[in-house]
């Protein structure tokens, strides 16, 4: 099952792979990785998407609570929480694209942020369900190019993250 | 007052009470090698090979309680370490490892001697540090050997570019630490121990199951107290030998691949199993599926969340140092009183002793040739049973560890969870080292003893006397075992040809050599080799080619699904 784990640790160099060195030795799956500092700079924040059975996954959380950087970690799926991911599409947006195109980034309440004579750059936020709804329902042949930021995760109401 | 990194290096060892370090100089280490040259209090010893270096440290550590300490220079000289670190890593065992690294402007630009020692180490360190600032050395030195001596111990890396060691900086070493990212646990939860001494005292057919974690937290003494007044039968893994006293008639000797039958069995047909300190790893439970299939409910005793219910699901786990749920556990059965149904414990110990009555380690013992089983009976006998005992790893190391009955902890250094061939002999020079006058015993084979013999030259230069009882049957007798069962008896590779003459390549190193080819010169050639108190003593014992560790459970194999003799 798809899990979002959500952890804390000190924002020093090498702390981002300690945690992909972990992943790869123990050969866990990583679906996307985000990484940031937060309002407190010497935290970093990070959002991993992995997979597993529910014995894999309590390892996971606890070879990670394991690494001496790490402060503390939470499974955001043993709770309500929300996720987004966000996603910069360039397209095709020559005579024939150009009408559909926009229409299409209107319905998914995408934004346009950058127009050439060819090409349309829309941006998207979204669970990682709607980008990849987005992809589908363009043509594919329109598709020139896309970078997505990896799922970051929030616990709802109450539910918090912090030292 | 301002010191120059080297220097702090060398103040942070002494107030950290650092009596010997192991170590081989190098470029980018020569600062501190100069400070080690002015001053008497840490004692350098220098080793012929940095693996050497590294198992030293580690040998000296597991035979006393202290952090063993190494020192290598950057590139070669971490890559050479690399091996010992991961020993001691798998082994949970506490060292600092201080290594030099190129000078930080140097640093990414692949210059003479670089390596990314903190990238290369890091899946096999507790935890490692690049310092990149004189002042962050004593902080950072502190914290290493606070992360290594406390909570699972492991290794612990301190990297140090050359300019890092010439810079100058305040000296201060901190007294105390706090990180908030490392808070081992210490104290187990008290619910559960409840819930464990329940288990324990509804059990009918109990077994105490103890590993390494025994050794580490030093609990031999309350895993002794509690497996006798419970009258339970007890079992250790290969790490925890000398936990429980092994010529203790409710000790039911080592358990699993190598292990005895009636520990393995005792292990499939408990109701109750204690793990304490233990990891069902794959070399002791066998299968784990079918290890699982039996009905039985497991306590899990261990310091380190990651090791519960990581192979085998547990009923009642209790996170915490193994002494101090044991001290607890026992304050409360002291105080009850209360005790398993008698009845059902005596008909359990009488199918134990059904299973004991196999005497399934029995071996030729009117053989016309050496029997390495001979020999390591013959060594308990001759150093009384208190001998350190270091090993290297093979079909010996299983003969020492089935055959060296270890009624003390910390007596028995192997190589368990790495199985690193070449441990052995820098092992006994750090055992020797620590404990000078004592008896120290290297068991090793003709394959294990050349991956470090580098190291008779050490021995020589520190006056170390080991002795070295190396059971020759000419072929890697583990790997020939394997084939032999599981190969159709193609022995690929594991002949042992043209062999060095190890007596005289002994007196080479300046050392005394003795060749044994008769049993009924074994126990002399012990004694007189013992005798020689300050002489490091190789004997070669030619053993029997032929023979195999018994009894055996098959890779993949349930533990009642051993192969005997």
């Amino acid at each position: 099952m798809r899990h979002i784990i959500s952890l804390l640790m000190e924002n020093e160099s090498g702390a981002l792979s300690r945690v992909s060195g972990l992943f790869s030795a123990r050969g866990y799956n990583i679906e996307s990785l985000s990484v940031a500092p937060t309002e407190d700079s010497s935290l970093s924040r990070m959002t991993i998407v992995t997979s597993g059975s529910d014995d894999v996954i309590e390892q996971i959380i606890k070879q990670l609570n394991k690494l001496i950087d790490v402060i503390k970690v939470i499974d955001l799926n043993d709770g309500q929480h929300i996720e987004r991911e966000m996603m910069l599409v360039k397209v095709k947006a020559g005579e024939a694209e150009r009408e559909e195109a926009k229409r299409m980034a209107d319905i998914f309440r995408g934004r346009i942020i950058d127009v050439s004579e060819q090409t349309y750059t829309i941006e998207l936020t979204g669970t990682v369900a709607k980008l990849d709804a987005f992809l589908a329902a363009v043509d594919s042949g329109w598709i020139l190019e896309t970078v997505r930021t990896g799922a970051s995760g929030i616990g709802r109401g109450n539910r918090m993250l912090r030292i | 007052m301002e010191l120059t990194g080297a220097e702090i290096v060398l103040r942070c060892l002494q107030e950290e009470g650092v009596e010997h370090v192991f170590g081989y100089p190098g470029g980018a280490v020569l600062f501190i090698y100069d400070e080690f040259f002015k001053q008497d209090k840490v004692r350098h010893i220098l080793t012929r090979h940095e693996q050497g270096a590294v198992h030293a440290a580690d040998g000296y550590s597991r035979s006393t309680k202290k952090v063993g300490v190494a020192l290598v220079t950057s590139g070669p000289g971490a890559t050479n370490a690399v091996t010992g670190i991961a020993t001691a890593y798998m082994d949970s065992i506490p060292m600092v490892i201080i290594s030099g690294q190129v000078p930080t402007p140097a640093i990414g630009l692949d210059a003479f001697q670089e390596v990314d020692t903190v990238g290369i180490t890091r899946p096999c360190v507790k935890h490692n540090f690049l310092v990149k600032d004189a002042k962050d050395i004593a902080p950072t030195m502190k914290k290493a050997f606070y992360l290594a001596s406390t909570g699972r111990p492991g290794p612990v890396l301190v990297d140090i570019p050359k300019d890092i060691t010439q810079h100058k900086a305040e000296f201060v070493y901190p007294e105390t630490v706090s990180m908030r990212s490392y808070n081992p646990v210490t104290k187990g939860h008290p619910g559960q121990i409840r819930r464990a001494l329940q288990l324990i005292l509804e059990a009918k057919r109990p077994v105490v199951y103890a590993g390494g974690g025994v050794i580490l937290s030093n609990a031999s003494d309350e895993l002794t107290e509690f497996v006798r007044m419970m009258e339970f039968p007890c079992t250790n893994t290969l790490m925890g030998l000398g936990g429980y006293p092994a010529t203790d008639r409710q000790f039911l000797g080592m358990l699993g691949m190598h292990g005895t039958y009636e520990a393995n069995m005792a292990m499939q047909e408990c109701d109750v199993l204690i793990a304490i300190g233990s990891r069902f790893d794959d070399r002791v439970i066998g299968n784990p599926e079918h290890f699982s299939n039996a009905a039985r409910k497991i306590i899990h005793i261990d310091i380190d969340p990651s090791s519960i219910s990581k192979r085998v699901r547990v009923d009642v786990p209790i996170v915490g140092s193994v002494r101090d749920v044991l001290q607890d556990m026992l304050r409360t059965l002291r105080a009850s009183r209360e005790r398993c149904d008698a009845a059902e414990l005596e008909s359990w110990w009488k199918r134990i002793e059904a299973w004991r009555s196999r005497d399934c380690l029995k071996y030729d013992r009117q053989s016309p040739i050496v029997k390495p089983q001979m020999v390591v009976e013959k060594l308990f006998e001759v150093t009384g049973g208190d001998a350190f005992v270091t090993s290297d790893v093979g079909q010996h190391q299983m003969w020492a560890a089935q055959f060296y009955k270890f009624d003390k902890p910390r007596r028995w250094i192997n190589s368990g969870g790495l199985g690193t061939m070449g441990f052995g002999l820098p092992a006994a020079m750090g055992v020797q080292m620590a404990n000078p006058g004592a008896q120290v015993a290297c068991v090793t084979g003709e394959g294990s003893i050349q991956m470090c013999i580098q190291e008779l030259s050490t021995c020589k230069q520190y006056h170390l006397p080991i002795k070295i009882v190396a059971l020759n049957n000419r072929y890697l007798g583990m790997v020939r075992q394997w084939q032999e069962f599981f190969h159709g008896n193609r022995y690929s590779e594991s002949y042992m040809d043209a062999l060095p003459d190890f007596v005289k390549l002994a007196e080479a190193y300046g050392h005394v050599g003795m060749r044994i080819e008769s049993p009924s010169d074994v126990e002399g050639a012990l004694k007189e080799a013992f005798a020689l108190k300050d002489r490091l003593v190789f004997m070669d014992f030619v053993t029997d080619q032929t023979e195999n560790v018994f009894p055996m459970v098959p890779g993949g194999k349930g533990l009642n699904e051993m192969i005997l003799v």
